[in-house]
């Protein structure tokens, strides 16, 4: 220990450089998007739930490759199959996948279809094999299937519907525009809840106490009366395709005031923020004042809120396409499928025309758990 | 006498906001091109019959069908005289029901008592699930309770609502013998209220009640808990147990009041969703509520009675919401003094 000249204190060891801090403290280090990557990828479920959705993301544009037959071909003479299992072994032995050719028979007593298999001759199921045509991606004309039916039998893995469709290959096709149309309309809420929601909360007076009383009408309203008035005044002439993007935009036009609210009260406490005024006094105009320095600061967090009201949207299509005011055949979905399922005789009877319900419900899930999972690693409070 | 205050505020704020939804329900009601009567005037000119025709125009200029839209608007309400004088809706008079033939206020008489009755069956319900299911889930956290009843909650709030309906429907019916479908048995249909036809009503909202409750009473229950563990956590818990206060009674006097705020708040938010899930529930189950009345109207373009239950509808919403704002200001002081400070 010296003492210096002014009367400071110093000590005489040797500078010691902390080799090890760098690798235990590796995270001060990091980037944002790897930081929430590692606390996001502690939430187990979240992480899974993502996988997954993001699985089932980019099997859709290969739909018609999966399945082994087409979105509206019928079967007229295999109608409410039931579901067929895929069997490997034949008396003991391994033969590979196949399954068993069954014929249809009328049973006139309770008036329901009933099939029996013949159990002697095992039909093996083909691979990489030429079925009716369809459009890869929509774009490319192509016949190839991943699996079909060998000659004379049929494979349907969760059974046929009514008109004799195959339940497993529509629900893929039928994912197509379920899992689409939350996106749709997710866009839709999000491009209005943010313009409407940063304009309240921006500039504030007149304008915020307008779409403030918006927020408030909207939101004391039940959603499915004016989801169905709304999409009652669709025309029926319509094709799928406008259809589609109209009902998403319904589904989006009534989910927006939650986000504007979010956004509005975000905007209002950090519009007294110095980095603003700053700005502002260096003569940004207010669409870049928003733009640049405000909606940067959480748009992370509205991202992770709308990702929570995805599933609400999916389960909103569902219930329209189910009531008939929703998407309609041709055009499938997981709402139009469940359509058929209608009554309870057709869930006593033929139980798998209900098979539709779970893609609905593990998706939904897995939107809820993945929200969750990033909307805890965005939160910096957390404990 | 603030609360008076307050209550006849809140009322006020209400007719405004309730004036301001006739405006969009007309408009959206309005929105497919023609209408009911127009429609049914095309087709029977196509197909040649020229004597419905007359009654479809005397239909037409009598409920003022072929003046612009907002006067439509206008004489719907009440508000300019049609051609029978002032008949609109704040006059009681709900107009005429195209499809059916029948004025509006007779062809939903009953299914008005029912839909409340649905909603305020599941409103009970919903408070009597997730108050118990709440505290448990915070007091007993992280343990197999607290567990199980967020995985029902998550598979109650995943599960389409209709299809919940019909399999509950099938399997209480199948292992319960719960009746299948409609409000009370067909025997007591258009009779006077009895104890078995009450006892007949009871037994047939088991099921809707609790298919439109579940997911409310899901996120009502993890909202109490999340509160309550909130609680849990501070000083004055401690001090409780500290000075040996039972577990379960310092529970309920102090942190269950406390988190009890928006548990009464909740409902308000809750009320339109409950009544989504109705609406949806009673099409599926055959509830004689206006639901179905409500999808048939918008399906045929029945101007009037749609109108109506959209209304209808419109207004049980926001005095569900009233009602609970009300409750929230009785309960908690600062709510009702809140609007004065400034």
């Amino acid at each position: 220990m010296t003492i210096l000249p002014d009367g400071r204190y110093i000590d005489d060891k040797p500078y010691e450089r902390d080799t090890g801090a760098e690798v235990r403290h590796a995270e001060l280090d990091m980037s944002n998007a790897r930081l929430l990557w590692i606390r996001f990828k502690q939430h187990r479920l979240g992480l899974v739930s993502g996988l997954f959705l993001l699985f089932s993301y980019l099997i859709l544009p290969f739909a018609g490759f999966v399945s082994p037959y087409t979105a509206n071909e019928r079967l007229e003479d295999y109608l409410y199959h039931p579901p067929q299992l895929v069997r490997l072994f034949h008396e003991g032995q391994f033969i590979g996948p196949y399954v068993y050719k069954t014929e249809a028979r009328m049973n006139l007593e309770e008036f329901a279809w009933e099939y029996e298999a013949d159990t002697s001759t095992p039909a093996p199921l083909e691979f990489f094999c030429e079925g009716s045509e369809y459009r890869l991606a929509g774009l490319f004309k192509t016949n190839k299937h991943l699996f079909c039916a060998p000659e004379g039998a049929t494979v349907f893995l969760w059974g046929s519907d009514r008109l004799g469709r195959d339940v497993f290959s529509r629900i893929f096709y039928g994912a197509q525009l379920s899992l689409t149309v939350g996106l749709v309309g997710i866009t839709v809420s999000f491009v209005i809840g943010i313009v409407l929601g940063s304009i309240a909360g921006y500039f504030g007076g007149f304008l915020d106490w307008v779409i403030n009383r918006v927020i408030e009408i909207l939101r004391s309203l039940p959603e499915l009366p004016l989801w169905l008035a709304l999409s009652a005044a669709v025309p029926s002439h319509w094709g799928p395709v406008s259809v589609f993007f109209i009902i998403s935009i319904i589904l989006g036009i009534l989910d927006w005031p939650g986000l504007a609210r979010a956004v509005r009260s975000k905007f209002l406490s950090l519009r007294e923020e110095e980095f603003v005024r700053a700005a502002e006094m260096m003569g940004a105009k207010p669409g870049r004042v928003i733009k640049k320095h405000l909606l940067p600061n959480f748009l992370s967090h509205l991202i992770a809120s709308a990702t929570l009201s995805i599933p609400a949207m999916i389960l909103g299509e569902t219930a329209l396409s189910f009531l008939g005011l929703g998407l309609r055949a041709p055009a499938v979905s997981w709402g139009v499928m469940l359509n058929d399922a209608q009554n309870l005789a057709s869930i006593e009877i033929y139980p798998w025309t209900a098979i539709p319900m779970m893609p609905i419900v593990v998706v939904v899930l897995a939107f809820n758990f993945f929200g969750d999972g990033l909307r805890d690693a965005l939160d910096p409070n957390r404990s | 006498m603030a609360i008076l205050r307050f209550a006849v505020f809140r009322l006020l704020t209400m007719l405004a906001t309730l004036a301001v939804v006739s405006v969009l329900i007309f408009a959206i009601i309005n929105l497919p091109p023609g209408d009911y009567l127009s429609n049914q005037i095309n087709e029977l000119r196509a197909t040649g019959q020229s004597n419905g025709i007359a009654k479809a125009e005397f239909l037409r200029t009598e409920y003022s069908l072929d003046q612009p839209l907002w006067k439509q608007y206008m004489i719907w309400m009440g508000f300019f005289p049609g051609p029978h004088g002032f008949s609109g809706m704040i006059q009681g008079e709900f107009g005429w029901s195209f499809e059916f033939d029948k004025p509006v206020a007779d062809l939903v008489g009953g299914a008005l008592w029912m839909t409340i009755l649905v909603n305020l069956a599941a409103v009970l319900f919903i408070y009597a699930i997730a108050l118990p299911l709440g505290v448990i889930a915070a007091a007993r956290s992280k343990t197999w309770i607290d567990y199980t009843s967020a995985f029902v909650g998550y598979l109650g709030l995943a599960t389409p609502n209709f299809l919940l309906a019909l399999i509950l429907f099938y399997y209480g019916n199948r292992y319960l013998n719960l009746p299948i479908g409609g409000l009370m048995d067909p025997k007591f249909e258009g009779e006077p209220m009895s104890f078995d036809k009450m006892k007949s009503v009871l037994i047939h909202l088991i099921i809707p009640t609790f298919v439109i409750g579940t997911s409310g009473a899901a996120a009502m229950m993890q909202r109490l808990r999340a509160n309550l563990l909130d609680e849990l956590g501070k000083p004055y818990v401690e001090t409780a147990r500290a000075k040996g206060m039972r577990e379960s009674s310092m529970l309920v006097k102090y942190p269950l009041r406390v988190a009890f705020n928006p548990f009464v708040a909740d409902i308000g938010t809750l009320i339109p969703s409950l009544i989504s899930g109705s609406v949806l529930v009673s099409v599926v189950l055959g509830l004689q509520t206006i639901g179905p009345v409500l999808l048939t109207a918008l399906k045929s373009q029945d101007l009037f009675l749609s109108a109506f239950v959209l209304m209808f509808v419109a207004l049980l919403t926001l005095i569900g919401t009233l009602v609970s704002d009300v409750l929230l200001a009785l309960l908690d002081p600062r709510i009702r003094f809140g609007g004065r400070d400034k």
